[in-house]
Order: C-alpha cells, then sequence, then structure tokens
C-alpha cells in the first residue's frame, strides 16, 4: 500500500480481505466482488492494488473487470435502477419502461441523473418473470409496471 | 410438536418483491396477539408457483390457499380463520373462467395437473432449517448410498434411470458420470452449474432458494459415485438469496457431518466452496464456466478434451445443473424403474418450466415429460389473458425456438422440440400472443447472443451483428427482396463453424420464427407493414374523430408536442412528421380513441 491507501479505510479492508483469499484457488473473481461491495465500483487504483496483492498481472485483473456485465468501472448513483429487459419482460413491454424512464429522469441505460440520484441500468431477467415488466431499485424489485407505477415508485426514492 | 395450523408463506424471490416478508411479520403478529403461538407455526417457504398470485401463502390442515395477501388482511385471516375455523373468502384463490373459489390445494388446477419430484420439497418446507430436511428424508438417500452400494453401483442406478442432464442439451447423465469415474487421476472436481443464463427462467434459482440441500445432496452423491472429494457451486451474482440459502446450507451440513470429513463416519469426505458468477451469458457454457471459477475471463475452449477428462484446473471434472442434481436423492431413494415410470421412454422423468409471457397463471412448473406444450399452456397456465389469440411458445431461450399453434399438441420432451427446431433448454417457456412480432422478437433474442457473444471465434463475433443489422432493416420497413435468403445463409455459417454452443446456438431463434412465420417477414419487407404494431417504423398514431372528447390529456402528455387540439374542442390531431410513435397519448387517453395503424 503506498502512503494514501493506508490512510484508507476501505483499502485496508480490502488488505484484510485479500489475505483471507489468498489461499483459495482462483481467486481473482471473489475478491473483485468484494472490492466493488467496499467502494460501490472498481477504479484503476483498485485494480492496480489488486493485482499487486495477489501478484496477477495486471493486464489479466483488467481483462477480467471488463469481460464480466457484473463489474462497474464507473460510480453509480445513490440509486441504481435496473431494468429487466429479459425474455418475459420484453413479451411484456419492457421497452417501454425504458422509454418513460427516459422520460421521467431525462436519462438512458448506463447513465446518471445529474444531481447523482439515479442510475439507469439493464440487466437480463432477475427471476421474476410471473410479474413482468420488471425493474429493480438497488435490492427492491418492483413488478406489473406501468407509467403510474413507475411515477409512484420514483417519487418514494426521491424523497 | 405437531402444531393445530401450519402456514406456509411464500418466500420465493416475485412473492418477496411484493412484500410477503412483511405480510409474514403481521401474521405472526396477530398470532401473538391472540396468544395462538403454540398452536400455529409460521413456515418462510420457496417459490411455490403462481408467482403472479403473490404473495401467496397455504393453510393446513385445511388447504387454504390465499393470493395477494397485504399485511392489512393479517388481523381478518388470524381471526376468523385460525380462530373461529372459517377461511376468509375473498383471499380465496379462484380460477378464472368460473371465478369459482376452490378451497383446496390439491384441487387447484395448476397443481393439479403438476407432478412435483425435483420441487416437492419447494414451497412445503423451510429452506434454511436442515432439520425439515432431514424430516423429509434429506439425506437418507446419501446415507444408503455411502453404507450399502459401490461407487460404481450408483453410476449404474443413474445411468439405468435414463436421466438427462437438465441444462438444456440433455446429455445422458449416468454416461457423464461414467467417463469421469473412469478418467485417470487421483484429484476430481464435482461442479453445480447455477448459472442460468437463459433470460427469460428461474427454475434454478427456486430450487437453490427453495431446497437448496437437494443439489448438495445430489452433488455430494455424485461425488463419491466419480471419486470427487471438492466441488464448486457457481451461482449467479443476481441471485443473492440463493446464495445466501447455501451458504446457510453448507454449513449447517458441515455441522451434522453430512459434509466435510469423514461424511456420516464412513471415510468419505467432500466439500463444497461457493462460487459467484459476475453477469456473462457465455458462463453458462461448462468450460467457459470453469475459467471463470479459475477467475479468469470467461471463455469458452474447444471441447474435446471434455471435462471429464480435463476440466477445472486441468484435472477431470464433473459438470452437472442444477435441476440435474436435484433428481439424483429421488433416484437413489425410489430405484431407476420408478423414475423410468414418469415421462417418456427416452426422456424419463420430470421437467420444471418456468412459465411466463402472456399466459394468465405465470410461475413454476413441474411436469412430466411428455406433457403437451397445449396442457402446459392451456391446461395449467390457463391460456391467454384478456381474450386475445395465442401466437407462439418460446422454448429454450436464445438457443431455442418458436413453435406455432399447429405444433401445441407436441409432447415436451428432447427430440420432439428438437424436430419443431426449438429445443428442451433449461426450461424457459414464454407464451406469445397476437400483440407479438416475431421479426421483433428474433431481433432481440439475436441483440442478446450478439452483445454475448466472448468475441473469440470470427464466425460468431462477426456474423451474429451481420444477421441482426438485416433483421434491424427488416424492422424498419427498408428489408430488401433476397434478405431472407441471405439471413438462412448467415445462419447456417454461424450455426456450423462458432466454436462454442453459444454462436452454434444463436441461430436458432431467427431460423425457427422464419420457419413458421415466415409471412410475417415477407409483409415487413413487401409491404411495409408489422401486423402485430410492433415495430414503431411501420406504424402510424392516429386519432379516432368520433371517439375524441377533446380533453387534452394527450396534447399535455406528448413529450414532443406532435399533438395539437382546443379542449372542448374535438377532434384533436397527431402531426405524424413530428410523432415519436412513443405511445404516451394512447396510454393517458381516457376514452381510447388513439389507434395505431398500419404506416402505408
Ligand atoms: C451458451 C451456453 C449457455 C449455457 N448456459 C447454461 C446454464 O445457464 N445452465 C446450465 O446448467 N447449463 C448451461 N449450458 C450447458 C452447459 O454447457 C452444460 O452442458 C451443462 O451444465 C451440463 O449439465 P447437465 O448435463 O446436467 O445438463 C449452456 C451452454 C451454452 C453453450
Ligand atoms: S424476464 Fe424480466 S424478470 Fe425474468
Amino acid at each position: 500500500m503506498d502512503a494514501v491507501q493506508i490512510d484508507n479505510p476501505k483499502f485496508r479492508e480490502l488488505e484484510r480481505i485479500i489475505g483471507k483469499y489468498r489461499t483459495i484457488d482462483g481467486p481473482l473473481i471473489e475478491v473483485l466482488h468484494k472490492a466493488q461491495g467496499i467502494f460501490g465500483y472498481i477504479p484503476p487504483e483498485v485494480e492496480r492494488f489488486v493485482a499487486k496483492e495477489l501478484k496477477i498481472p495486471l493486464s489479466t485483473v483488467h481483462g477480467v473487470v471488463t469481460f464480466y456485465n457484473f463489474f462497474r468501472t464507473q460510480p453509480q448513483g445513490k440509486h441504481v435502477i435496473n431494468v429487466c429487459l429479459g425474455t418475459a419482460c420484453h413479451v411484456k413491454g419492457a421497452s417501454r419502461v425504458v422509454e418513460i424512464l427516459r422520460e421521467e429522469l431525462g436519462i438512458g441505460i448506463g447513465e446518471t441523473t445529474k444531481d447523482g440520484r439515479f442510475t439507469l441500468t439493464a440487466v437480463r431477467c432477475v427471476g421474476a418473470c410471473g410479474l413482468a415488466p420488471v425493474m429493480m431499485i438497488d435490492d427492491e424489485v418492483y413488478g406489473r409496471l406501468d407509467r403510474e407505477k413507475i411515477k409512484k415508485v420514483l417519487a418514494e426514492y426521491r424523497e | 410438536m405437531p402444531k393445530r395450523i401450519d402456514v406456509l408463506i411464500c418466500g420465493g424471490a416475485a412473492c418477496l418483491s411484493s412484500h410477503s416478508d412483511e405480510v409474514r411479520a403481521a401474521i405472526v403478529r396477530e398470532i401473538e396477539a391472540h396468544g395462538l403461538g403454540k398452536e400455529v407455526r409460521v413456515v418462510e417457504t420457496g417459490c411455490m408457483g403462481p408467482c403472479e398470485l403473490g404473495p401467496v401463502m397455504v393453510v393446513y390442515p385445511d388447504g387454504a390457499f390465499y393470493i395477494r395477501v397485504s399485511p392489512q388482511d393479517a388481523r381478518e385471516i388470524v381471526e376468523e380463520h385460525f380462530l373461529k375455523g372459517r377461511p376468509v373468502q375473498r383471499l380465496l384463490w379462484e380460477t378464472p373462467e368460473a371465478r369459482r373459489i376452490i378451497e383446496e390445494r390439491k384441487q387447484v388446477p395448476f397443481f393439479a395437473k403438476q407432478k412435483k419430484v425435483v420441487l416437492a420439497n419447494c414451497g412445503l418446507i423451510d429452506p434454511e432449517n436442515i432439520e425439515e430436511y432431514i424430516a423429509a428424508d434429506g439425506y437418507t438417500a446419501l446415507g444408503k448410498v455411502l453404507t450399502e452400494m459401490s461407487p460404481q453401483e450408483v453410476v449404474e442406478e443413474i445411468a439405468a434411470s435414463g436421466l438427462r442432464g437438465r441444462g438444456g442439451a440433455g446429455f445422458p447423465t449416468g454416461r457423464k458420470w461414467k467417463f469421469v469415474a473412469d478418467a485417470p487421476g487421483s484429484v476430481k472436481y464435482v461442479v453445480c452449474n447455477g448459472d442460468e443464463g437463459d433470460p427469460g427462467a428461474f427454475m434454478d434459482r427456486s430450487l437453490l432458494e427453495g431446497d437448496p440441500h437437494a443439489v448438495i445432496e445430489g452433488m455430494t452423491i455424485a461425488a463419491y459415485a466419480v471419486g470427487a472429494s471438492r466441488g464448486y457451486i457457481y451461482v449467479r451474482a443476481e441471485y443473492p438469496l440463493a446464495i445466501k440459502r447455501l451458504k446457510i446450507a453448507t454449513t449447517a451440513a458441515r455441522g451434522m457431518g453430512l459434509l466435510g470429513e469423514d461424511i456420516l463416519e464412513t471415510g468419505f469426505s467432500f466439500d463444497i466452496e461457493l462460487r459467484m458468477g459476475a453477469g456473462a451469458f457465455v458462463c453458462g457454457e461448462e468450460t467457459a464456466l470453469i475459467a471463470s471459477i479459475e477467475g479468469k475471463r470467461g471463455q469458452p475452449r474447444p471441447r474435446p478434451p471434455y471435462p471429464a477428462v480435463q476440466g477445472l484446473f486441468e484435472r477431470p471434472t464433473l459438470i452437472n445443473n442444477v435441476e440435474t442434481f436435484g433428481n439424483i436423492r429421488h433416484i437413489i431413494l425410489n430405484g431407476a424403474d420408478w423414475f423410468r415410470s414418469i415421462g417418456t421412454e427416452a426422456s424419463p422423468g420430470t421437467k420444471v418450466f418456468a412459465l411466463s409471457g402472456k399466459v394468465i397463471n405465470t410461475g413454476l412448473v413441474e411436469v412430466p415429460m411428455g406433457t403437451t406444450l397445449r396442457e402446459l399452456i392451456f391446461g395449467i397456465g390457463g391460456g391467454i389473458p384478456d381474450g386475445k389469440e395465442f401466437k407462439a411458445v418460446q422454448t429454450g431461450g436464445p438457443s431455442g425456438g418458436c413453435i406455432p399453434a399447429e405444433h401445441l399438441d407436441t409432447p415436451i420432451d428432447y427430440e420432439s422440440l428438437q424436430a419443431l427446431g426449438a429445443i428442451m433448454g433449461s426450461g424457459g417457456v414464454i407464451v406469445m400472443d397476437e400483440d407479438n412480432c416475431m421479426v421483433n422478437l428474433a431481433r432481440f433474442f439475436l441483440e442478446f447472443t450478439a452483445s454475448e457473444s466472448c468475441g473469440q471465434c470470427v464466425p460468431c463475433r462477426v456474423g451474429l451483428p451481420a444477421m441482426l443489422e438485416i433483421l434491424e432493416r427488416i424492422s424498419r420497413g427498408a428489408g430488401r427482396p433476397d434478405d431472407l435468403d441471405r439471413l438462412e445463409q448467415l445462419a447456417e455459417t454461424v450455426q456450423r463453424a462458432s466454436l462454442c454452443g453459444l454462436g452454434q446456438t444463436a441461430p436458432n431463434p431467427v431460423l425457427s420464427t422464419l420457419r413458421y412465420f415466415r409471412e410475417e417477414y415477407e409483409e415487413h419487407i413487401r409491404e411495409g407493414r408489422c401486423r402485430a404494431k410492433v415495430c414503431t417504423a411501420l406504424v402510424r398514431y392516429w386519432i379516432d374523430p368520433e371517439a375524441c372528447r377533446g380533453c387534452d390529456q394527450c396534447r399535455r402528455a406528448c413529450p414532443v408536442e406532435a399533438i395539437s387540439g382546443t379542449p372542448g374542442k374535438p377532434p384533436y390531431v397527431i402531426d405524424e412528421g413530428m410523432c415519436v410513435r412513443c405511445g404516451t397519448c394512447r396510454e393517458v387517453c381516457p376514452f381510447s380513441a388513439i389507434e395505431i395503424l398500419d404506416r402505408r
């Protein structure tokens, strides 16, 4: 750790976790999951830190981070809205949901509102197909969406 | 001590999202408030199936099935039903056709036509309590295997049962086990594929959440049979509840000597580690999954060598799907002959499906193989809502195909579905009605596979976007006369030349829709017409002057100010040049005055 990182409790936490995972076979992806949990996303300095601690080439770490959709390299808004674009939701009009969110929030998939409150992302099936169309805000699932329900739900998160 | 009343509240993902946890808390509060704590037991269970109707709960011994329960209903249920013995009629499940209230769980058609084997415990036991699993004959099969059977006998029993892999391809499980058992090497692995990548499927999730020990027991039996001492369960990161319950389950099993060193004091040792996926569809493919567990980019590699010979960390590895493992204990306990008595000759046993889309009862269903699509969709599923016409059913997700109405009487088994150009796949079943466009659907799946291609091989990396470009053109009404032939040629090349199953099967949705709905493609190309009114470039919005009352709502709602009119002075009109066909006006119109017409 360099001087800045020693003072940063997040890096100390990550170092502790890496210590625990160092002994398992193929630890990189598990460690990256934990790192994202701590930092909210995986900035370049975290990639470098993980590479050094696990003694894995930085190019490998970067290759893994960019290969998997789940890992984010950009900071997120306060709330993350995941619109389901799975088959069941598609058949029941998920594209309308994206359209309505775009009108309501002024952002498209992959973007964050100017006030930093919402990030809009897409997922493929959250396993609640029976309630399609579906979106998740943080860990909460909202189903049977229409314009009215979307507006109502967003209002709750705007408070 | 048995209680007078058992209350099972569904804690599956869909019910949780409609706040079944709050319902449970409210019920528990009311039970305490009425001093019924000693008489009533409340259990949170895995998915019961009818997700559309959640939160759902079942009360035994009456078998009353409550749907859409809210926390406010708790007092009435406890006072009327638990205290006075009168089920709350307004919350009982009624069939859509007859609106007849059915009180007994076994009489509800959604359940009556099903046969629960793999899901037997889901929705009945508390998945976080190992003792409930053991009380339901859990770990008995493991005990039997370890004390009464040789590894070879186990492999033979599974082979004799005719069980085929439930992860999609239907490879005979017994044969696979034999390959791994026969592979030389002292270190071997057992891997459970819980990646469930099909975007519209949640069978494996429900089993992992509802009965995690069944999967662990199946893996442990497999490990004994093939001679493995280490196992991995690879679960999608999108399934946090499944991961949590697996953690609880493996810890509990270890604590009782059912996992880890010297299992049941037989000298056999086996332990399981959980690994989280990270959102890449291709990681469901077995060689990519292995790379991912090793901490690498999830890129498939050519086979052979097969994982059975050279898999995880270069060692012989058995990979099976979650549901495949879920079948094992039942086969060991009841015998191969019993298993063969269910389903069909070539596809014995049951299959779990996630039924969704345009169908009245959505959710998880388990039926014997050989059940027809019609029984699944119209019997169990209750048919198509809103009086619409059935158009097609999609099975097998992005690797599968669309099946039209004339083949509804096809029995569901591996070979029959394949003959129709679809596949069994992992069990996602999406029903579509007249409002769904087949060109749009093919495009949807191709967008998915093209963006999930790992990019290693050229046919898949270049071929899929080329196909997608043609489909996009057709959706815009700019299709060319020879586009369908070119699409077919490209599809065949990608199928034949791709490195892994992703590319080899990705053209299936296009080919099957071309096979059964070619005239719909041709309409798009020749007439610039989308009969389902889904392809926005081919439709226009129109205000019916007879129906418009001049309420001004559409004008205010229109995001591009394409509508003009004066309040109280109908009709309003849409400027077609400005209209972006977003559909907002049609949603807000209180008089259903706005129609979607063909553009041309
Ligand atoms: C692109 C692709 C995705 C796959 N996704 C899954 C999956 O999500 N779950 C699964 O069990 N098998 C999946 N498979 C099949 C696996 O490669 C493998 O055949 C299966 O896990 C073997 O288990 P089984 O014999 O028990 O079915 C996929 C295959 C391909 C080509
Ligand atoms: S497709 Fe959206 S929850 Fe499954």
